[in-house]
C-alpha cells in the first residue's frame, strides 16, 4: 500500500493536470485552483526541508571535525545571524538585514562570479585551438560573434578607417545572422531531443514505470 | 625552447592581470566607447514599451541574484525607469529569494528619481516560493497569490492594481533572468495564458533563448550587458551616468584581450609545431 497509494496519487494528479490543460470547466478550474495552492504549500514545505539539509550536513561536518570545518561553523553562523536579523528587525530597505545583504552578500557573490573571466581568458588561451576543421568553425564563429557583440573594439584596434567603419557596420548583422541560423537550427534540433525525451519520462512517471521520485533509490521498474 | 614555446607555457597570472587591468581602466577613467546600433530584440521590447499606454500594466520578474547583478541590474534599471517615465503601471514580483530585494532597489532608487508613489505606480509583490505553481496560480488570480505585499499591505486594495486580475490585464511580463525561470514563464504564461513576454538575460544564455524570439514566443530579448548599454542608448542616457554603457567598454576591452589571446595561441601553436606532435 506504501508504494501504491503514492503511485495512484501521481497518476491521478497527472492525468487531471493534462486533462485540464484542454478542458476549462468551471469545476476544473476549481480543482485547478486548489491543486496550485497546494503546490505553492508544499514547495515552501521543501525550503524548510532544504534548510534542515543544509544544517545536518554543517552540524555533521563539525561535529566530526572533518576537513575545512571551520568553514562549516562561518555557513551556520551566517544562517543564524541572517534567520535572527531577519525575523527580529524585518527585512525591508534600511534594515540591518538589507543591509548585510547589499554589503555582504552582494559584493562576495559578484566576487565569486567574477572570476569566471579570468579563468575563461586563460582557458581560451591555452585549449582554444584551430586543431581540426570543426574546431576552426568554431574559432572563426565564435570570433566573429564576439566582436559582433563589441563592434566598438573595431574602431579601437582600426581606427575610424574605410576598412574599420565596415566592419564596424557589418560584424553585428553577420553575428546576428549566425545566431538566428545556425546556431538556432542546432538549438532547435536539442529542444526538440530534450522535449520528447521530458515528455517520456512524464509519462513513465505516471503510468508508475519511473519509481525514483518516490524515494529509496533506484530508478525505474520495468 | 623557443618563443612561441615559451608563449605556450605563459604564466596564467600574466593573463589574470592583463584582463584585471582591461576591466579596470576604462571603469576608473570612465572611457566610454561610442556603441554601435541596438540589436533587432533590444529595439523590439523597447518599441512595444513605447507602443503602449500610461496606466498600462506591465509585470517585473526579478529572478536573478547578486552574481548575474553586473549584467541584468544594468537592464532592469533601463527598462523600469522606461516603464515609469512612461507612466506605465508596474507590478514586480520574484521567484528567486535574492531577487526580491535586487526588485526593491531598483524600484525604490527610481521612484525617487522618477516622483513614482509606492502602490499607486508601481508595486513590489516580493518572493514567492513555488515556481511554476506561482505562475500558473497568477493566471487565475494575481491578488490570491500575492494577498499581501511584503510590508503587510493587502495588495486588492492598492490603487496599482485597480482593474487587475490575470495576465489578461498585464500588457507585458518582462523576466529578468540567469537560470530557467524565462523557460517557466514561456511555457506557463505565454503558452498557458497568452502572456506576451520579453527577457532580460546574461550573454551566456542568448544561444537557448533565440529559438523563442524566433518563433514569436519572445517579443523581444535584452541580451547581457550590451543588451542593458543597446537600451540605455534608446532611452538616450547619458553614457558616463548609465552603468551599461559605461560596463560595456571594460567589456568590449575584455573581449579584445581574449580574441588577441586565441589568435596569440593559435598562431604560437602552429608556429612551434606542436600541431604535428598530436
Amino acid at each position: 500500500m506504501r508504494l501504491q497509494i503514492p503511485l495512484v496519487i501521481t497518476f491521478l494528479a497527472g492525468l487531471f493536470m493534462a486533462v485540464q490543460w484542454f478542458v476549462p470547466h468551471e469545476l476544473g478550474v476549481t480543482v485547478y485552483n486548489e491543486l496550485l495552492n497546494w503546490g505553492r504549500i508544499v514547495a515552501a514545505f521543501a525550503l524548510v526541508l532544504g534548510i534542515q539539509s543544509l544544517l545536518r550536513t554543517h552540524v555533521e561536518k563539525i561535529r566530526r571535525q572533518r576537513e575545512d570545518w571551520p568553514y562549516s561553523a562561518v555557513a551556520i553562523a551566517s544562517f543564524v545571524l541572517m534567520v535572527v536579523v531577519g525575523i527580529g528587525w524585518g527585512h525591508e530597505r534600511g534594515t540591518g538585514f538589507d543591509w548585510i545583504f547589499r554589503h555582504v552578500q552582494v559584493p562576495l557573490d559578484a566576487t565569486m562570479f567574477s572570476l569566471l573571466a579570468f579563468f575563461i581568458a586563460s582557458a581560451a588561451f591555452r585549449t582554444f585551438r584551430a586543431r581540426s576543421t570543426e574546431a576552426t568553425l568554431l574559432l572563426v564563429a565564435a570570433i566573429v560573434v564576439m566582436l559582433g557583440r563589441v563592434p566598438e573594439t573595431l574602431i579601437v584596434v582600426l581606427g575610424e578607417t574605410r576598412p574599420g567603419l565596415w566592419m564596424h557596420a557589418v560584424m553585428p548583422d553577420v553575428s546576428e545572422w549566425i545566431m538566428d541560423f545556425p546556431t538556432n537550427a542546432a538549438k532547435r534540433g536539442i529542444i526538440f531531443g530534450v522535449s520528447l525525451g521530458s515528455i517520456a519520462t512524464a509519462l513513465r512517471i505516471l503510468l508508475g514505470i519511473e519509481r525514483s521520485h518516490l524515494g529509496g533509490g533506484g530508478g525505474g521498474g520495468p | 625552447m623557443t618563443l612561441w614555446d615559451r608563449l605556450l607555457e605563459l604564466d596564467r597570472r600574466w593573463i589574470f592581470l592583463g584582463i584585471a587591468l582591461a576591466v579596470a581602466i576604462p571603469i576608473i577613467t570612465g572611457y566610454a566607447l561610442p556603441q554601435g546600433r541596438p540589436a533587432p530584440p533590444t529595439v523590439r521590447l523597447f518599441q512595444f514599451v513605447e507602443d503602449l499606454e500610461p496606466g498600462d500594466v506591465v509585470m517585473v520578474a526579478f529572478d536573478y541574484s547578486p552574481s548575474s547583478m553586473p549584467e541584468l541590474h544594468p537592464q532592469a534599471y533601463a527598462v523600469v525607469r522606461h516603464l515609469l517615465q512612461r507612466e506605465i503601471r508596474v507590478l514586480s514580483v520574484s521567484l528567486n529569494p535574492q531577487g526580491t530585494a535586487l526588485g526593491r532597489e531598483v524600484l525604490a532608487e527610481l521612484a525617487h528619481e522618477l516622483d513614482a508613489e509606492d502602490g499607486v505606480d508601481f508595486v513590489h509583490l516580493g518572493f514567492m516560493p513555488g515556481g511554476s505553481q506561482v505562475i500558473l496560480g497568477m493566471g487565475e488570480s494575481i491578488t490570491r497569490v500575492y494577498p499581501n505585499t511584503p510590508d503587510g499591505r493587502r495588495t486588492a486594495d492598492l490603487p496599482v492594481m485597480e482593474g487587475v486580475r490575470n495576465y489578461d490585464d498585464i500588457a507585458l511580463l518582462v523576466d529578468f533572468a540567469a537560470g530557467n525561470l524565462p523557460f517557466s514563464w514561456i511555457a506557463f504564461a505565454g503558452e498557458r495564458y497568452n502572456q506576451e513576454i520579453a527577457a532580460g538575460i546574461t550573454a551566456v544564455m542568448a544561444t537557448d533563448l533565440y529559438p523563442y524570439l524566433q518563433s514569436g514566443q519572445l517579443i523581444g530579448l535584452i541580451n547581457g550587458l550590451k543588451g542593458a548599454a543597446e537600451y540605455e542608448l534608446l532611452l538616450d542616457l547619458d553614457p558616463v551616468e548609465a552603468p551599461g554603457m559605461l560596463g560595456m567598454s571594460a567589456q568590449a576591452i575584455a573581449h579584445l584581450l581574449i580574441i588577441v589571446l586565441v589568435i596569440v595561441g593559435n598562431i604560437a601553436y602552429f608556429a612551434s609545431g606542436r600541431h604535428r606532435r598530436r
